[in-house]
């Protein structure tokens, strides 16, 4: 009897969030712009096989440094490869390493900032130290510095990344968690006698990881251009496979005859970070609580 | 005010311990032998044992961190595997150069950011807001490096306004050569500062005291002048000692694009040559300079505004 009393009323709360937050989503300019963005960059990188004129690595050595042309719309390299095959190439590689990279610093420093925020005491001033620890060091120092102990490529990349990013998730999560572990509907779960683990679950999660989920679109932005940097110093994703930063770097040296190599996969890494970005606004619109 | 302080340099010095032992840690429980890196793939297991001797890296790691610890205490950041000079005496010649684009970064930053916040919080939801916001979006996408060849391209291929890069040889030319790099690695964190700064004046905008000042009749430019900029001074300086990291960080970078001989070249070479000792002792000066400018962004803040002394 109480059982039906209580589950009546959730089943309509849930019914009725689900289509306002679409409503909402379909609403916001900002997050339409982005998604249609980064939609057609993603849906450029999947059709590369059958939208480049040429393989990635095919070399004309008849067209070296040509101008736009049909045969080579975007022009060719020092090396004479297609640039626009190149840059299509270059956005799997790109899109994936990115959002790869996230995943491990989504969920640990997820993870952390719960555990701190929730438990404190101990445990928070020891995850809070860390913290403090990596933030000391400069990004791309940190960054460069694992990449370097572990070897340049992807697995450097995920390393890196995976010690270096979580601490911004450990800091947003714990801040928001420090005030949802005072509300009432937590006191009274755990009055209600219900175990930690299901209120961090079901009532302290839900309500704290809507600011990371906005901040993972800003943090994939940050980490598609550290891996392109990574690729301009070279220390990124390994050469023969394409990588917009690797392009920009090769680009660098033919800026005075032609400056379209370094300047177009420039525009791609800005546009996809614009895509990702607007996306990420638009989320932190419409899921900030009325 | 002396009690706030005395907790932030505990708490600076604390850090920089950590900071110490992490970057210790970082090179050291690494898979790769430095000696058989150095020596190359052909030498004798005699030799990279001699080596690895002479640098001590048959020891215990504490003892090694040890050595490390008091030599550090005595101004000793190692020596370097490749030049055999000190680490300290490569870091000396370089720091200079690193500190000024830091200074001039961070200076066009506040420039830069700044004025863009103000306007757009003073149009908020018009064109001109909207203006500065997106391009701050489109900022945050932005590699610096890529920026920066994009300055030169403009600047000193097309315009011959401002070298290429280099340091030059009169202070007159160190200025012109930072010019460019400096504005390059304040674009990494001007976008960060814009919106942020943009949300915090827009709050001042709608506070109270600024409707009674309005009510006085007083002209809206100095009102955002005299009024809600000056508000906004401490929001800017806790949000440079936020962001600074990164600043620092992206002069690595900036360094390695207009060909600079600053402290994030040398650990560019350094890696590149695989020189331990020097990729460590470089590591560590550019996090000390973060945690020291954090400490003293934090104080500054304080002394501005006694109400973060009490938190």
């Amino acid at each position: 009897m109480s059982g039906a009393l209580l589950t009546a009323p959730q089943l309509e709360l849930e019914g009725a969030r689900m289509p306002s937050f679409w409503r909402r989503a379909r609403r916001s300019p900002t997050l339409l712009a982005g998604c249609t963005i980064t939609g057609l960059i993603v849906l450029a990188a999947i059709l590369a096989p059958i939208l480049s004129p040429d393989r990635p690595d095919q070399q004309d050595l008849f067209h070296i440094l040509s101008g736009f042309t049909w045969q080579h719309p975007l022009g060719t390299d020092e090396l004479g490869r297609d640039e626009l095959s190149r840059l299509l190439y270059a956005a799997r590689t790109d899109l994936k390493v990115g959002a790869l990279a996230v995943v491990f610093p989504f969920c640990f420093g997820t993870l952390m900032g719960t555990v701190a925020g929730y438990y404190g005491g101990l445990v928070d001033s020891i995850v809070m130290r860390v913290v403090d620890v990596v933030i000391a060091f400069p990004f791309y120092v940190l960054v460069i510095g694992l990449v370097f102990v572990v070897g340049p490529g992807e697995r450097g990349i995920y390393v890196a990344f995976a010690v270096a990013d979580w601490v911004v998730y450990a800091r947003t999560i714990r801040a928001s968690t420090l005030i949802v572990r005072e509300a009432d509907y937590v006191a009274a779960a755990r009055t209600g006698g219900i175990g930690d683990l299901r209120i961090l679950a079901r009532h302290v999660l839900p309500n704290t990881i809507t600011q990371a989920i906005v901040y993972v679109m800003n943090d994939i932005v940050l980490v598609i251009v550290a891996v392109v940097t990574l690729g301009y110093l070279g220390l990124g994703v390994q050469p023969p496979t394409p990588d917009w930063g690797a392009m920009i770097s090769d680009g660098q040296e033919f800026l005075t005859t032609r400056w379209t190599l370094s300047t177009i996969p420039g525009i791609a890494v800005v546009l996809t970070g614009l895509g990702l970005s607007l996306i990420g606004d638009g989320l932190a619109d419409v899921l900030r609580p009325r | 005010m002396r009690s706030y302080a005395a907790r932030r340099l505990v708490a600076a010095v604390g850090v920089t311990l950590g900071v110490t032992v992490a970057t210790f840690l970082l090179l050291h429980v690494e898979p790769g032998d430095p000696a058989r890196l150095v020596l190359g793939e052909h030498a004798s297991p005699q030799a990279v044992a001699a080596l690895r001797r002479s640098w001590g890296l048959d020891r215990s790691l504490p003892s090694q961190f040890w050595r490390f610890l008091s030599g550090l205490l005595r101004g000793h950041l190692g020596k370097s595997y490749v030049y055999g000079v000190s680490a300290t005496s490569l870091i000396g010649q370089r720091i200079g150069v690193t500190l000024a684009l830091v200074a001039l970064a961070t200076l066009f930053a506040v420039v830069i950011a700044v004025p863009l916040a103000t306007l757009a919080a003073a149009r908020k939801e018009r064109p001109l807001d909207h203006l500065v916001r997106g391009l701050s979006v489109l900022g945050l996408g932005m590699p610096a490096f890529w920026f920066g060849i994009v300055l030169i391209e403009v600047f000193a291929v097309h315009l011959k306004l401002l070298p290429v890069g280099g340091w030059g040889s009169s202070p007159g030319q160190h200025l012109e050569g930072l010019v460019l790099p400096a504005l390059t690695a304040s674009f990494a964190i001007v976008p960060i500062l814009v919106r942020s700064l943009r949300v915090g004046m827009a709050e001042v905008l709608d506070a109270e005291f600024i409707a009674t000042v309005r009510s006085k009749g007083i002209g809206e430019v100095r009102v955002l002048l005299a009024h809600v900029a000056r508000n906004a001074l401490i929001p800017t300086l806790t949000l440079l000692g936020i962001n600074v990291a990164f600043l620092v960080g992206s002069t690595v970078i900036v360094e390695q694009v207009f060909d600079l001989n600053g402290l994030g070249s040398l650990l560019l070479d350094a890696i590149t040559n695989r020189d331990f000792p020097v990729v460590q002792a470089v590591t560590l000066v550019l996090a000390a300079i973060v945690v020291v400018l954090n400490l003293l962004t934090d104080l500054l803040a304080a002394r501005l505004d006694p109400r973060i002394r009490l938190r």
